[in-house]
């Protein structure tokens, strides 16, 4: 029977403990931003009346009748209750892209050309769905 | 177990109701309906092996009022919760493989914003309509699938050798180590390009297409099928929430208890795992998806709204 480090590649190790920090961290952030939305501890951008009577509409009306902000024009309103669960969320999403920015000084290292390419390509596509480039977000 | 499904069931049958009478409800009720609704998907995706966003998804979109674009992307973020939560064990443990996902993911994320970008262009009735079909389609899918524990691979295909996809995981139950390697890794590129799609499109996650593609189609052992799909998942599905983010459809008072019901019922469910017949949960989660999927093509075809 082989060895477990053996048997894994050194990378994947190492991705798995920067994963589990950062969805630990994430969902950490999450529950408690929840909290902090539900007591009201600072004031929602959206009251919660106005909530229930828009949220049933598709996302570009509910923007309008909202006034809500596309992309990243979340963090101007970051200190509103609702908006604020969106550090949270946005962590979630940013965890797989620090991973592969992580390992990708792995896999060049070992030598490991095609793998650092995948990587590569990998942060490139995750980083344009994240920057909002993609869809036309206005 | 049954206990179980019959509150899920009466949740959902109360849920069109109230939904009819939402704005005159009070706020709260309805974050607490979805942890409540959100905790049970969690035990049955567990038990069932299914996962929570491909119960989520039809039951919360066919059964409360929010939009399906805000559903869509609780969906997506729920699934993504839950594979970033089971990766890294599974990713210690060598039950998933960085290196047979990391090709598959590139391909599935690439597709998957693609179906975002295209389920937030189509009108809703299409995308309701649709999403009962696919639904419908996947309980015939967990219905007649098959699986392989350990499938036989006479032959690496050349690109699946050129990148390496190949290794040695321990099987605890078994008590050895199972030397693994796949095939038609070009055709299993295509179908994840295809679940990528999917999964985008509508926020279901995709753990029902991954692990039969990953299994029957490229020949991996199933337990590693099985652990890999949640890490190709977490990858397809961070690229798709993105786009879900950027357009402002998420909601948190939809999106937080949600995760968090998910994740504990599933906790749960990983208890219950040794005690409950998987034949008898499976056959709940397909009527609960035949429920959800009948619900959502009625509802698309302006036939029950």
């Amino acid at each position: 029977m082989t060895r477990q480090e053996d048997r894994i590649p050194h990378e994947q190790f190492v991705y798995a403990r920067w994963l589990d920090w950062g969805t630990r961290i994430a969902l950490l952030l999450l529950v408690a931003t929840f909290v902090a939305y539900v007591l009201e501890l600072t004031t929602p951008h959206v009251p919660f009346d106005q909530l229930t009577r828009i949220w049933s509409l598709p996302v570009e009306q509910y923007r309008a009748a909202a006034s809500a902000p596309a992309g990243w024009g979340w963090l101007a309103l970051a200190s509103h209750s609702d908006y604020m669960n969106y550090v949270g969320i946005v962590f979630l999403a940013l965890t797989t892209i620090v991973c592969y920015l992580r390992a990708l000084p792995l896999f060049l290292a070992r030598g490991d050309r095609a793998y650092a390419l995948v990587a590569a390509v990998e942060i490139a596509v995750l980083a344009t769905a994240a920057a909002g480039i993609l869809g036309g977000v206005h | 177990m049954r206990r179980y499904a019959l509150i899920l069931l009466a949740l959902l049958w109360a849920a069109p109701a109230a939904a009819a009478e939402a704005a005159a409800t009070p706020w709260w009720v309805w974050p607490a309906a979805l942890f409540a609704v959100s905790f049970a998907i969690g035990i049955v995706g567990v038990l069932a092996g299914v996962g929570g966003g491909v119960l989520f998804v039809p039951i919360v979109g066919g059964f409360f009022p929010f939009h399906l674009d805000f559903v869509r992307a609780a969906g997506l973020l729920l699934a993504l919760s839950g594979a970033l939560s089971a990766a890294p064990a599974l990713l210690r443990s060598g039950m998933a493989s960085m290196r047979l996902a990391m090709p598959l993911a590139l391909v599935g994320s690439v597709t998957s914003i693609a179906g975002a970008l295209l389920g937030l262009a189509l009108p809703t009735n299409v995308v309701q309509t649709a999403l009962g079909v696919t639904i419908l389609a996947i309980v015939l899918l967990m219905w007649r699938a098959k699986k392989s524990e350990y499938p036989e691979v006479p032959m690496p295909d050349p690109l699946g050798a050129a990148l390496r996809l190949n290794g040695v995981f321990h099987d605890p139950a078994a008590g050895r180590d199972v030397q693994w390697c796949v095939h038609r890794t070009p055709s299993g590129l295509v179908a994840f390009a295809g679940i990528g799609l999917l999964a985008g499109l509508f926020g279901l996650g995709a753990g029902w297409a991954n692990v039969p593609v990953l299994n029957l189609l490229m020949g991996a052992p199933l337990k590693l099928s099985g652990g890999t799909s949640g890490f190709v998942l977490s990858v397809v599905d961070t690229s798709a929430a993105w786009v879900y983010v950027n357009r402002g459809a998420v909601l948190p008072v939809l999106v937080a208890p949600s995760i968090v019901g998910v994740m504990l019922g599933a906790k749960i469910g990983a208890r219950l795992l040794r005690v409950v017949r998987a034949s008898t949960v499976r056959k709940i989660v397909i009527g609960l998806l035949l429920a959800a999927g009948a619900r959502a093509l009625l509802k698309g075809l302006g036939i029950w709204n």
